[in-house]
């Protein structure tokens, strides 16, 4: 039994393992070619075969060509619902980034069929140096507009209009806090939501494995109703991706918003 | 949890590799593709406008068309039921001009005919006088042997037609 329970670990599937390159380096940093570059490859790969779709450009679009188009035409309405006319030089990031995060979020919940031929999907969405990262990007785009738009007149994002000027040092803190912990909920929103979908898939799964183990009865009255459950909440999976992806985007359009007009 | 165990290890080799995927995926998909598929949603959304401003534009002009030929066709039908009128008019009244003069004719020959019509009775009521005295004057002379002359007889009939 020891044996089975520890072959179920719900943390390994996040473990990162070098596939090759494990030597290679950039300035002492190592830059191992892992399991998580991979799957981002493969998401990579993915999007860019879907777009391949929307590139024939017909007038009178095919089912693919409409699918690519209803995408792009989501990122460029929620843009123009944000931020107005200024939002469509945003499309090209914004769009990257959510298809990006779309795609990893649900490569990442292939189940059965590629597990048992030995590929694990890999949720590199559920790393917060990846979501991190994409957060700081998010972040300096702001930044960077922010202060190239408005330069130091961008600080007054941080005083509402109305403000008594008492309080004016008061909420310039608080607001300016809340601005810089932006970063870390965007990025510790999308790993926390896509880690604890993995994470209770997985001991879900061993819920099920270990009841089978320990008997046929077991199998059936814990088994089985935990099967039941890892299904419905593959499904949930699925929204909790979708959501996150747009949530992503969404939050990133408001931030920039923010930058391009202040208040 | 690999994602904090792990983390100084494979920080660098993440960063990567995500800035590497996500920098391609950027100019290649967002810079290259994306503004290609929304041109074409552009040039579609374009068109449908076009096509549509050139319905309105023809649906107008048919309207106006449809409107010219209504009051076109109203003053025609005014002008040809003026038209109409008129000759009803003038034939009322030619109608009215002949019947006038016929009548004149009609009022004249029946004036003449009544003024013969007395002649004749007054000539016919006289020769009947003439004769009923003279058949009165036999009548006297047979029954009573009295000559009555003619003058007498005239007298006595005239009254006795008097009273009926």
């Amino acid at each position: 039994m020891a044996a089975d329970t520890a072959k179920v670990d719900p943390m390994h599937q996040f473990a990162i393992e070098p596939i090759f390159g494990s030597d290679w380096a950039i300035a002492g940093h190592n830059i191992a070619f892992t399991n998580s570059a991979l799957w981002m490859l493969i998401a990579g790969i993915c999007l860019w075969i879907f777009m391949i779709g929307g590139m024939k450009r017909e007038v009178v679009p095919g089912r693919w060509q409409m699918a690519v188009e209803t995408m792009t035409g989501f990122i460029d309405d929620l843009l123009e619902a944000n931020m107005g006319k200024e939002g469509r030089k945003y499309v090209p990031y914004v769009f990257t980034l959510f298809m990006f995060i779309l795609f990893a979020n649900l490569l990442g919940l292939i189940p059965l069929p590629l597990a048992m031929a030995g590929v694990h999907a890999f949720t590199f969405t559920s790393h917060f140096t990846v979501t991190g990262v994409l957060a700081i990007m998010t972040f300096a785009i702001v930044l960077t507009v922010g202060f190239w738009k408005h330069g130091l007149h961008f600080f007054s994002l941080f005083v509402p209009h109305g403000t008594p000027t008492l309080m004016i040092p008061l909420i310039f803190v608080i607001e300016l806090i809340s601005f810089l912990f932006r970063p870390f909920s965007l990025g510790l929103r999308l790993f926390v939501a896509m880690m604890s979908g993995h994470v209770l898939l997985e001991v879900l799964s061993s819920f099920v494995i270990d009841a089978a183990n320990a008997g046929p009865a077991y199998g059936v009255l814990i088994g089985g109703p935990s099967f039941i459950l890892m299904i419905a909440i593959c499904a949930l999976e699925l929204l909790v991706a979708g959501i996150q992806a747009y949530v992503f985007a969404l939050l990133t359009s408001l931030y920039i918003n923010d930058a391009e007009h202040l208040h | 949890m690999p994602q904090i165990a792990q983390m100084s290890e494979t920080f660098a080799s993440q960063l990567f590799w995500l800035l590497l995927v996500f920098g391609i995926l950027f100019f290649v998909i967002g810079k290259g593709m994306v503004p290609k598929v929304m041109d074409t949603v552009g040039l579609r959304d374009k068109q449908i406008a076009d096509d549509l401003a050139a319905a309105q534009a023809a649906r107008d002009a048919a309207d106006a068309e449809e409107e010219a030929w209504r009051t076109r066709e109203n003053a025609n039908r005014a002008s040809a039921q003026a038209l109409v009128g008129e000759a009803k008019a003038k034939a009322q009244a030619s109608t009215e001009a002949r019947l006038a003069e016929v009548q004149v004719g009609i009022d004249a020959r029946m004036a003449q005919a009544e003024a013969r019509i007395a002649a004749s009775r007054d000539a016919a009521a006289g020769e009947i006088e003439a004769v009923a005295a003279d058949a009165a004057k036999d009548i006297v002379s047979r029954l009573a042997g009295v000559n009555v002359d003619q003058t007498a007889a005239l007298g006595a009939v005239k009254k006795a037609m008097a009273h009926g």
